[in-house]
C-alpha cells in the first residue's frame, strides 16, 4: 500500500515541478497548488496506513498489539492544508491583480522591479 | 470510551502537574504579547490614529520582555515551557537557549527602531491598509521561530511570519511591488514547502518533531536512516530562505520594492531567520552531517559572497545596492556554519546579530537620502552631506560597520570567522570573506562618493533639517553598531557561550527533559 501510494506522491512532485518551471504565473500557481497536496499525501503515508485498524488500546494492554495508522501526521496535514489554501488563495489574487497591472502573466515580461536595459553605474567621480 | 481499571497510570511522567513559575511564562510571553498588540489593532482599524502609539509602545514592551528573557535564560540556562501541560515529546515546547533570545532581542530593538521610524514613513493609506498589525504579526512570526523547540511548530512561525510580509510587501499596491511581491511570494511558499517535506520525513523517521528529543535520538538513528538526504533538504529550504546563492534570486528582485520601512526590517529581520533555522538544525540536531556538508556549505557561501558584493558593485540604486548587500553578508554567514566550532558558529551568530542592525540601518538611510535627494539613483542624487551632515555621518558609520571596518560591529564577527577559516585550514575561504569585505567597501564608498560627497552642479545647496522621528531610529542603531565595535566583550562572551550550549546541547535537552525524560 506504501509503495504505490509513495509512487504517486513521485507522481505529484513530477507533476508540480513540471508545472512549475514553466513560464506562466497561472501553471505555476498550478503547480504550486499540486506541490502543496504532495507533500500532503507524503506525510499521510508516512504516517502509516492501515485499513480498518483503529488505534484504540484494550484495557488489558499498556500499548497497541499492532500496526495502526499513527494520528499526528494527519493533524500535521490538517495544518498544512489550511495553511497550503489560504497562501494559494493568496497567491491567486496577486496572480489577478499582476495580470490586471502589469497586463502579463508572462514572467519574462515581468520586468517592472527588475528593468531590462538599466544604465552602467557612474564608472567615474 | 474504556476507563482505564488501574489506578496506577502514573500521570506525572507525561502531564506537568505542578503550577507553571513566572519564569516560565516569560517564555511564551513575547509571542503572546504581539499577538494580542495586533489583535487589538486589527479591532481598532477605524482608529488608524491610535494604531503608531499603540504599536511603538508595544514594540517597546517587547523589547523589555526579550531583554528580561535574555538575562533569565543568561543567569539560569536554556528555559522549557510546554503547551497544554503535556510533557516533551507529546506537547509543544517552547525553548529558549542563549542563541534564541539573543536573537529575538535584536530582532525587538530593529522592531522598535523600524516602528518608529515608520511614524514618518508610513502614511494614513498605509495604516488603513494594515501596516501596524501586519507588523505585530510578522514579530510574532519572527519570536516564535527563535524561541519554539518543536520542528513543525518552527514551520508554523514561518507561515506566520511569510503571510505577514506578504501584506507588508504589497502594501502600496504599485506595480513594482506587485511585481516584487509575485517573485518573493512564490519562491518563498516554495522554500517553506521544501521544510515542510524535510519536516516529514523527520517525522517518518524519528517519531517525534521535539528538537531536544531529536538531538539526543541522531546519534543511535544514524547508521541506518537517511539524516544526509533529511540534512541536505533542510539546507534547501533554509538556503532559500535565507537567500544563499544559487537560490537567491528572490530577494534582490523584491526588497527595494515597498515601503522603505518594510524593506529595512525585512532586510533586518527574514534573512536571519532562515539562518537561525539553519544554525539550530545543521548544528544542534545534525553535527555529523554539518561535517559532511561542510564543503558543499563552504562553497555556496563563497559564491554568495561574491555575487552579492558583484551585484552591488553593478547597480545604481541605493536600494537594490543594499539588497545585494543583504546576499553578500548570507554568505559569511553560511561560511562561519560551513567552518563550525565555536569560531565558526560563534562567528555566524555574531554576524547575523550584526547584519540585522546594520542593514536595517542602511535601509533607513536610503530612504532618508531618497527624502532628501529627492531620488534613489546614486547618479542622480548628489550633495547629501552638504545638506545634512549629522545623517551623512551615520551613513558612514553604517557603511564602515557593513564592510567589516573598525571600530564598528562588522570587524570581530570577520575576525572570527577569518580565523575560524584559517584555523581548519581554508585559506581560500578566509581570502574570500575578505575580498568580499574589500569589494563591500568600493561598493560602499562608492555610494558614499557620489550620492554624499559629490557637490550638485552649481546649485546652492541648504542644509535640510530632519524630523527626529527619522534620525533617531538611524542614529539609534549607528551608535549600537559603534558601542558593539568599541566594547565588544559583553556580547562576544554570550555569543561564545550561545554557540557552546549549541554544539554541547546537554544544557537544552536538559531544560527540556529534566529527569532524563521517557526514552
Amino acid at each position: 500500500m506504501e509503495a504505490w501510494f509513495a509512487l504517486l506522491v513521485g507522481i505529484f512532485f513530477t507533476v508540480a515541478v513540471y508545472l512549475m518551471l514553466s513560464k506562466f504565473i497561472i501553471r505555476v500557481l498550478l503547480g504550486v497548488a499540486v506541490l502543496g497536496n504532495a507533500v500532503n499525501l507524503l506525510i499521510f503515508t508516512g504516517g502509516r496506513l492501515t485499513r480498518g485498524v483503529p488505534p484504540v488500546i484494550a484495557d488489558s494492554a499498556d500499548a497497541l498489539d499492532g500496526p495502526a495508522a499513527n494520528a499526528l501526521p494527519q493533524a500535521l496535514i490538517l495544518t498544512a492544508i489550511v495553511i497550503s489554501f489560504s497562501f494559494f488563495a493568496f497567491l491567486l489574487v496577486l496572480a489577478w491583480r499582476a495580470y490586471e497591472d502589469l497586463s502579463t502573466d508572462n514572467t519574462d515580461g515581468m520586468r517592472v522591479a527588475e528593468p531590462v536595459k538599466e544604465p552602467m553605474p557612474p564608472l567615474g567621480y | 470510551m474504556a476507563v482505564p481499571t488501574s489506578s496506577s497510570v502514573d500521570l506525572s511522567a507525561a502531564l506537568v502537574l505542578g503550577p507553571t513559575t513566572v519564569a516560565d511564562w516569560l517564555v511564551i510571553l513575547p509571542v503572546a504579547w504581539c499577538f494580542a498588540i495586533g489583535a487589538l489593532l486589527v479591532m481598532l482599524r477605524r482608529a488608524i490614529g491610535l494604531h503608531p502609539i499603540i504599536a511603538v509602545a508595544g514594540l517597546a514592551g517587547l523589547v523589555l520582555i526579550d531583554a528580561l528573557l535574555l538575562a533569565h535564560v543568561a543567569t539560569k540556562g536554556p528555559v522549557t515551557m510546554v503547551m497544554g501541560r503535556w510533557l516533551p515529546p507529546f506537547g509543544i515546547a517552547f525553548t529558549v537557549d542563549l542563541t534564541g533570545a539573543l536573537f529575538a532581542l535584536v530582532a525587538a530593538i530593529v522592531a522598535l527602531a523600524g516602528g518608529i521610524f515608520s511614524l514618518a514613513d508610513i502614511n494614513d493609506s498605509g495604516r488603513r491598509y494594515g501596516f501596524y498589525p501586519f507588523l505585530m504579526l510578522l514579530m510574532a512570526g519572527v519570536s516564535g521561530a527563535f524561541l519554539t523547540g518543536d520542528v513543525f511548530n518552527l514551520y508554523v512561525w514561518f507561515e506566520v511570519l511569510l503571510i505577514s510580509s506578504f501584506g507588508l510587501l504589497v502594501l502600496g499596491s504599485e506595480p513594482e511591488q506587485i511585481d516584487g511581491t509575485v517573485k518573493y511570494g512564490f519562491l518563498n511558499l516554495v522554500a517553506t514547502t521544501l521544510f515542510l517535506v524535510a519536516t516529514g520525513y523527520l517525522y517518518a523517521v524519528f517519531g517525534t518533531l521535539n528538537m531536544a528529543d531529536i538531538a539526543r535520538k541522531a546519534e543511535s538513528l544514524r547508521s541506518g536512516a537517511p539524516l544526509m538526504t533529511l540534512t541536505a533538504l533542510y539546507v534547501l529550504a533554509f538556503g532559500m530562505k535565507a537567500a544563499a546563492f544559487p537560490v537567491n534570486f528572490w530577494l534582490p528582485a523584491s526588497y527595494h520594492t515597498p515601503r522603505v520601512v518594510v524593506s529595512a526590517l525585512f532586510a533586518g529581520l527574514l534573512t536571519k531567520v532562515g539562518i537561525y533555522a539553519l544554525i539550530r538544525v545543521m548544528v544542534m540536531l545534525f553535527p555529523v552531517e554539518r561535517e559532511e556538508l561542510s564543503f558543499v556549505m563552504a562553497l555556496a557561501g563563497a559564491l554568495t559572497m561574491i555575487v552579492g558584493v558583484l551585484g552591488a558593485l553593478a547597480q545604481t540604486d541605493f536600494r537594490r545596492i543594499l539588497g545585494y548587500l543583504v546576499v553578500s553578508g548570507i554568505g559569511s554567514m553560511l561560511a562561519g556554519i560551513a567552518v563550525g566550532g565555536p569560531g565558526g558558529i560563534g562567528g555566524a551568530i555574531f554576524y547575523a546579530l550584526h547584519s540585522m542592525l546594520v542593514m536595517t540601518g542602511l535601509y533607513f538611510a536610503a530612504g532618508i537620502a531618497a527624502r532628501l535627494g529627492g531620488g534613489s539613483s546614486i547618479a542622480t542624487v548628489s550633495g547629501l552631506y552638504r545638506k545634512n551632515v549629522g545623517f551623512a555621518a551615520l551613513t558612514l558609520m553604517l557603511c564602515f560597520a557593513v564592510s567589516g571596518l573598525p571600530p564598528f560591529s562588522g570587524f570581530w564577527p570577520k575576525v572570527m570567522l577569518v580565523k575560524a577559516a584559517l584555523d581548519i585550514g581554508a585559506w581560500w575561504l578566509a581570502a574570500t570573506l575578505l575580498l568580499a569585505g574589500f569589494c563591500t567597501v568600493i561598493a560602499t564608498g562608492r555610494l558614499f562618493l557620489l550620492a554624499y560627497w559629490r557637490d550638485d552642479a552649481g546649485a546652492a545647496v541648504e542644509t535640510v533639517r530632519l524630523p527626529s522621528t527619522v534620525l533617531a531610529p538611524l542614529a539609534a542603531l549607528s551608535l549600537l553598531t559603534l558601542g558593539i565595535g568599541l566594547y565588544p566583550e559583553p556580547l562576544l562572551a554570550t555569543i561564545q557561550s550561545a554557540a557552546t550550549g549549541l554544539a554541547e546541547p546537554s544544557a537544552y535537552l536538559n531544560s527540556v527533559f529534566p529527569a532524563g525524560g521517557l526514552q
